[in-house]
């Protein structure tokens, strides 16, 4: 029963040797499964992380996600969700350490991989929202769609990705500052954009069951706009459920 | 649910293609999916495949099982295969004679076991489980290989009859692999076919290889499926045909995709093969 186990070293081993048990020379011939193993995994994170590969250069990129292929194997076959500790592993990479937006990238990029597999749910618009006493507004509580996400960053990983992948022109970033962004899926298609001062904390309290009036009250940026922020939670659908007050999660 | 393809040719379905085909409306006889793609939640991959589904039969191949694994099988993942066939009731749900699993870490590869009377038992275990937990039939793919193993003591058309024998599963012959391997071991493909059990066989698959050459430069096929089918699978598919009658065959183009023409008229040419076949038969 050891040939198996043989057979699995020795494909990601560092000797290039077949390992015992086969028939014949079967060097370049063990090699096809050494190949394709590598090629394999480390071309589903060139599949889920093209900006970095493009911040880095394909060269880069391949060396790293080889490394991170031999450290992190995948856990399981559902390779769609491969690499959601990539941006933690970019973060202590020292031949990256001069790039320290990096990971922040990685981590809009894995947060898009995830909300385009994301769960389907309703988004609830203005009507949703119509019929509410306005004195319970405060008091509501809201379940996130699961498509969204929200990346924190020190650093304007948005805009930087969104250079990386041509979604705008490329230039110099003045002033290099802090950035927060929105992972979202309206329909089909993941979108990406920079939030408003305060918005992060906002909608990050509410993911995490905050009143509406709390989380608001709670984003600690002078520049927050409660009203703009509501108006984005509501215009973009950002919500799947609402909880009254009243009856705490029993309503929807 | 009908437990069974309808017996015409399919193609594996790539996103790419999806406006394509919805403009088109091919007169396929069914798609196949890797189940491993529609293990998400939600979006546009259910999206689309519950459209396709509407329209056309379904064969759910998966890749991931690691049937041929020394270990127990992924419970997790079963579970998973297990919601994606409520969820879609495919005609046929397919899986390799390989192993890509091991030690908790997933390899992304079907890899070769050997055929052992230890092999076999522990195959047979595992198809009854994936049988029992999905509630159906499965059928087993042969595989392409490029090693052998000394202490094998079974022929692979032997182990998989006797896998038909004991599990009751059905055969997913894939006639590319059958090539494969026949040349990668300098064994006479015609004489592998001849002693295979057809009436398993639910399911045919056609694909591209590459070719290399080994460390003493004998030819050396890789099963890429990235190609149009060779000329030499396509005669044997011809003759497989022509022996065992029309079966539920597919063109499996996984890399390399192209336009949707390209495929679609590779899927014309196995329709024409079994078409023929079919006439010539009620003759």
């Amino acid at each position: 029963m050891a040939t198996l186990s043989g057979f699995a070293a020795a494909l990601t081993a560092t000797d290039l040797q077949p390992p015992p048990g086969l028939a014949g020379p079967a060097g370049r011939r063990f090699a096809v499964y050494r190949n394709n193993v590598a090629v394999g995994l480390i071309g589903a994170l060139e599949a889920r992380f093209p900006a970095v590969r493009a911040l880095v250069g394909e060269e880069f990129f391949r060396a790293m996600a080889r490394d991170f292929t031999l450290s992190h194997p995948p856990a399981s076959p559902v390779l769609m969700v491969y690499g959601d500790a990539l941006p933690d592993f970019i973060a202590a990479f020292p031949p990256a350490a001069d790039l320290p937006y990096l990971a922040d990238v990685a981590r809009i990029e894995a947060a898009r991989t995830r909300a385009y597999h994301a769960a389907d749910a309703p988004r609830l618009g203005p009507a949703a929202f119509a019929g509410i006493d306005p004195t319970a507004v405060a008091g509501l509580r809201l379940d996130l769609n699961p498509a969204v996400e929200l990346v924190a960053a020190a650093h304007p990983a948005c805009t930087i990705f969104r250079m990386a992948l041509g979604l705008e022109p490329a230039g110099p970033i003045d002033p290099w500052l802090p950035q927060h962004t929105l992972v979202d899926r309206p329909a089909h298609d993941v979108t990406v954009r920079l939030l408003p001062p305060g918005a992060h904390a906002f909608l990050a309290a509410l993911g995490a069951g905050a009143p509406l009036g709390a989380a608001a009250a709670g984003a600690a940026d002078p520049r927050f706009d409660p009203a703009a922020a509501l108006a984005e939670l509501i215009g973009s659908g950002l919500a799947c459920r609402i909880h009254l007050p009243e009856t705490h999660d029993d309503d929807a | 649910m009908t437990q069974q393809l309808p017996c015409g040719a399919g193609v594996g379905f790539k996103p790419e293609h999806f406006a394509a085909i919805a403009a088109d409306a091919p007169p396929l006889a069914f798609f196949e999916v890797h189940a491993e793609n529609f293990m998400g939640e939600g979006g546009r991959p259910h999206a689309q495949l519950a459209r396709l589904r509407e329209t056309y039969a379904l064969s759910i191949h998966g890749v991931g099982l690691s049937i041929g694994g020394e270990g127990p099988l992924d419970r997790a993942h079963l579970a998973r295969l297990k919601v994606l066939i409520d969820r879609y009731a495919p005609e046929s749900f397919s899986e390799h004679l390989a192993w890509s699993s091991h030690g908790g870490a997933f390899f992304n590869d079907l890899l070769p076991l050997p055929y052992t009377p230890a092999t076999l038992a522990r195959v047979a275990d595992h198809i009854g489980e994936v049988q029992d937990r999905l509630g159906r039939r499965m059928l087993l793919e042969n595989p392409s290989t490029y090693v052998r193993f000394e202490e094998s003591s079974i022929g692979e058309v032997e182990f998989l009859r006797e896998l038909v024998r004991r599990t009751g599963c059905g055969l997913l012959l894939d006639v590319n692999n059958v090539f494969v391997c026949a040349t990668n071991h300098g064994t006479d493909a015609r004489a592998y076919l001849a002693d295979f059990p057809f009436e398993a066989v639910g399911e045919i698959h056609l694909g591209g290889h590459d070719a290399d050459v080994d460390d003493a430069g004998a030819p050396l096929l890789i099963d890429a499926h990235g190609s149009p089918v060779a000329d030499p699978v396509w005669t044997l598919f011809g003759e497989v045909i022509a022996r065992a009658g029309p079966r539920p065959s597919l063109i499996e183009w996984d890399n390399d995709v192209p336009d949707w023409p390209v495929l679609r008229a590779e899927a014309e040419r196995a329709a024409a093969i079994l078409a023929r076949a079919g006439a010539a038969r009620a003759a």
